[in-house]
């Protein structure tokens, strides 16, 4: 993992960071005043960890997890985005997701572009080595 | 949690981070002056740390939910030893951009921290 690729990648790990420990803040202390939203910001919390890993393990399993996990994430913030700007009610409490991730400055809708654009370019050699 | 001291926080971690960002964009690798801003943000989150632990029993508690304010403020701790002893491997320009990324992360976590202790009812 070198040049920019390492900003990717400590981007992630902070994101991981922040949304395991708010998510698991709010499960423990009130997880039945909005049991989707904080289900949603535990499930947030384990595609960033699983992103950040697949972003710095080599091989072309990874690559392709690390595919699947932007995918995934970028596909939830949008429809989280949507949803929460739609229809307030259902998620009465924020997510890491909701209005496009606002709360975390825009981040977790401009960070699953900029993954997918790294990934493309950093293709692992058929046969494993490092992405 | 004290006000101002807290704003005095995120105006050096925002300092600390933009110049760590611009720096290492202008290709430089991590230096004295750069790390030194993550140690200056980290020492100053420590002292975070002894304010936030001593303030509710001078009569003044988080307004939020403390559990939520201890997890912001511990991630926050991690970041500036963690970003630093990368750096101090890997010296390049990325690093130091790595560097800047993380203080300006943290001033993020102030700011929210802020919020949870002085103005969230809930």
């Amino acid at each position: 993992m070198t040049g920019v690729g390492v900003v990717l990648v400590a981007v992630y790990g902070i994101l991981a960071l922040a949304a395991t420990g708010r998510s698991t803040v709010q499960i423990l202390t009130d997880f039945s005043e909005a049991p989707v939203a904080y289900a949603l910001s535990a499930l947030a919390a384990v595609v960033y960890i699983v992103a950040t890993v697949a972003l710095l393990a080599p091989g072309t399993v990874w690559y392709r997890v690390a595919w699947i996990t932007i995918s995934f994430e970028l596909i939830f913030v949008l429809t989280v985005g949507t949803l929460s700007i739609v229809d307030a009610d259902l998620f009465p409490r924020n997510t890491v997701w909701s209005y496009f991730g606002l709360g975390y400055l825009l981040v977790p809708v401009v960070l699953p572009v900029l993954g997918m654009l790294w990934l493309s370019r950093h293709r692992p050699p058929a046969g494993g080595g490092r992405l | 949690m004290i006000a101002w001291f807290t704003i005095v926080q995120i105006v050096v971690a925002v300092l600390a981070g933009a110049l760590a960002v611009g720096v290492g964009l202008a290709k430089r690798p991590p230096s004295d002056l750069t790390l030194g801003g993550a140690a200056l943000v980290g020492v100053l989150l420590m002292a975070q740390v002894v304010v936030a632990a001593f303030a509710p029993a001078a009569g003044n508690p988080p307004t939020g939910n403390p559990y939520e304010f201890w997890a912001y403020l511990i991630s926050a701790l991690v970041l500036p030893p963690v970003s630093i002893l990368w750096a101090l491997v890997e010296r390049s320009r990325w690093s130091t951009v790595v560097v800047g990324v993380a203080c300006l992360a943290i001033a993020v976590m102030l700011y929210r921290m802020l919020v949870i202790w002085t103005v969230q009812s809930a």
